[in-house]
């Protein structure tokens, strides 16, 4: 069992997605350590891109601040060493397909592996797509995680059938960003899911409150928030850690008690 | 036919989940109907009762007699409806649109001629219109943006990145994975995912079309080259298509060099970029070494991308087309140039392509005949050149 399933085993998951960079990497560092010690069970590392088209504008600014502090992937490697020594928890790169290819495949995940990342998103390599991608991840002992989308239908079960890691399900339609209500049917995607895999299932897009993260957790297997910690280190800036913290901590409880 | 949309190692569907329904459904739609009789007969009607097609080929005797070189013909796009090429695009994707149930067309838009052909489409077959512009270009082209808002298109001003065509690109699909039910994106270049490049290609390839039959009609045969400028590359690819097969015929692509290539105020994505995936596709963009896309520059809001159809990096790559790139300054040179010697004021988009020939035409000998193809007309240009040139005038 891979080190990210192992995340969904004892309770269900929750999993903060932080942009690298933002406002820079230093406390990028400090926020991760909080996101670890106040109950995340698995973390996102967002590579920031000039152009995230599946982002809405919380993230988009978050990306856009990260690059304007001089972020690189290079950098980011190296923060991720540096996160090895104490958390162990998974850590999961979300990028661009861009960041990736123009990196190198080869080097970036040799690079990505060797630094202690588990797993990849990316939002803009479907399944179609995702062969050139899936080859090298395969290759150094990275899992591809894969979405499916309220409109997916008739594709989740291919895609399901060849997930890895844990399947990200999107729970409405439209960019990533804080939602009032999300109205998708949930229950019925994870079911075919279900009835083609038994990989876990982790919801995300629009979650903000520690209700909405246990709903959403107890139609599945875990609850991602992205938009909501940004918003938060976006007002705080440098000294975002402990308000980051509390967020995490509070959502984490809601999450692990979920049924 | 390429498939899953390659040309070459280019092209492909490099969008979120939430799209590829989407594309899929437009691309059955898009086969179901290419070659429908009935779909046929009434875009047919559409381009020559509306667009006012065929568009003329004009020989262009002061130029061609100025520069002393090759005979030079002029495929007159400007002429068509709304003023440039666009038209052809967006009427095949409006008809496509309302044949698959949709009642509401998004675009984006550069210099605001791909906008206003399709505010003017959805004027025309009844339906809403929503256009994504950068702010940086509502303020270029401020003609273009009261047109559309006329037409009865709602215009929503871009201010993210570089506040441009590419952000303005970005926004329409992010608008796009919002409401997918009864909304088509009409994508205005032949780039994005699959199958975007084939369609908006296939409902430019009437230009390459016409220019062959007008050209065989008055020359009694082929043209040795054809030149059109390139930003996506939609009236690039439109010109060359149906020549493609035939290797004795050059096509050239013009593409913005702005300040120079040397330079990063530049546009020129064969010279400067390298192969990436953005946009929906692989093919070649602008970047930096993290593959960061880069802010680029022209005076042309219309190709002022940093990216370039999958199709023709694809001609790129196998030398069946070459590009070449031109300054701001050339563009210029060749604005002016063409209005004073033919009466005709040519797009600034348009200008890169004339300025190329205007350097070519005087290399080769009389008995050969060069096609430029005028994408568009300048009207909308006037104020920015004349800026350019230290001049402030106001619409």
């Amino acid at each position: 069992m891979s080190r990210i399933s192992q995340a969904f085993e004892s309770h269900k998951a929750f999993i903060p997605f932080i942009t690298c960079g933002d406002p820079d990497l230093k406390i990028t560092e400090e926020i991760v350590l909080a996101c670890a010690e106040a109950g995340a069970d698995l973390i996102e590392l967002g590579i920031p891109f000039s152009d995230p088209t599946a982002e809405g504008p919380v993230i988009m600014a978050a990306d856009e601040r990260a690059l304007k502090a001089g972020t690189t992937t290079d950098q980011i490697f190296e923060l991720v060493k540096r996160l090895r020594e104490t958390v162990t928890i998974p850590l999961v790169f979300m990028t661009y397909a861009n960041v990736v290819f123009s990196y190198g495949m080869d080097r970036f995940m040799k690079q990505a592996s060797e630094a202690g990342i588990d797993g990849l998103i990316l939002p803009d390599v479907p399944f179609e797509e995702k062969q050139e991608f899936q080859e090298k991840t395969t290759e150094y002992g990275i899992e591809l995680i894969s979405m499916i989308a309220p409109t997916s239908n008739e594709r989740i079960e291919k895609i399901a059938r060849e997930a890895e890691g844990f399947l990200y399900i999107v729970s409405s339609l439209g960019v990533t960003g804080v939602r009032s209500a999300i109205t998708t049917d949930i229950p019925s995607m994870v079911s075919l899911v279900r009835s083609c895999t038994d990989i876990p299932c982790a919801v995300g897009f629009g979650i903000s409150t520690p209700e909405q993260a246990s709903r959403m957790a107890s139609f599945s297997d875990g609850a991602i928030v992205g938009s909501a910690i940004v918003r938060i280190i976006a007002e705080h800036g440098t000294s975002a850690v402990e308000p980051v913290r509390e967020y995490v901590r509070a959502m984490a409880e809601a999450v692990h008690s979920t049924k | 036919m390429h498939n899953n949309g390659r040309f070459g190692i280019h092209g492909g569907q490099y969008i979120p989940e939430t799209l590829m329904n989407a594309v899929i459904e437009l691309e059955e739609a898009y086969n179901r109907y290419k070659d429908d009789p009935e779909f046929k007969s009434e875009l047919s009607e559409l381009f020559n009762e509306y667009a006012g097609r065929p568009s003329r080929l004009y020989y262009a005797k002061r130029m061609s007699e100025d520069l002393g070189g090759a005979k030079i013909y002029l495929k007159r796009e400007d002429l068509n409806h709304t003023g440039a090429h666009k038209i052809n695009n967006v009427l095949g994707q409006a008809l496509l649109a309302k044949k698959m149930g949709k009642t509401r067309l998004i675009a984006e838009t550069g210099a605001g001629q791909h906008g206003v052909a399709t505010a003017t489409a959805a004027a025309l077959f009844g339906m809403e219109c929503v256009v994504f512009m950068g702010e940086e270009d509502t303020r270029r082209q401020a003609l273009n943006v009261y047109k559309m808002k006329l037409l009865g298109a709602e215009v929503i001003p871009v201010t993210t990145g570089t506040a441009t065509l590419k952000d303005a690109v970005s926004q329409a699909m992010r608008e796009w994975t919002s409401r997918i039910a009864d909304t088509h994106y009409c994508l205005g270049s032949v780039m994005g995912p699959h199958p975007f490049p084939t369609i908006v290609r296939d409902f430019q390839a009437v230009i390459s079309d016409e220019i062959r039959s007008q050209m065989l009609e008055k020359e009694g045969r082929l043209p040795d080259a054809v030149i059109a400028c390139v930003g996506g590359g939609s009236n690039a690819i439109g010109s060359f298509y149906h020549f493609i097969p035939d290797e004795q015929v050059e096509l050239i692509g013009c593409e913005a060099a702005g300040r120079g290539i040397d330079t990063f105020e530049t546009a020129a994505t064969i010279h400067t970029g390298r192969l990436g995936i953005f946009h929906g596709m692989k093919s070649y963009f602008c970047q930096d070494e993290f593959g960061q896309i880069a802010p680029v520059y022209s005076i042309s809001a219309g190709l002022d991308y940093p990216g370039i159809g999958p199709e023709h990096a694809w001609l790129h790559d196998t030398g069946r087309a070459r590009y070449e790139a031109i300054t701001d300054e050339e563009a210029v040179g060749a604005f002016e140039y063409v209005s004073r010697m033919e009466g005709i004021i040519p797009a600034i988009e348009s200008a890169h392509a004339l300025a190329y020939a205007m350097k070519y035409a005087p290399s080769l000998p009389k008995d050969k005949i060069l096609v430029v193809t005028v994408s568009g007309r300048g009207d909308k240009d006037c104020v920015s050149v004349a800026k350019y040139r230290g001049e402030e005038i106001s619409e």
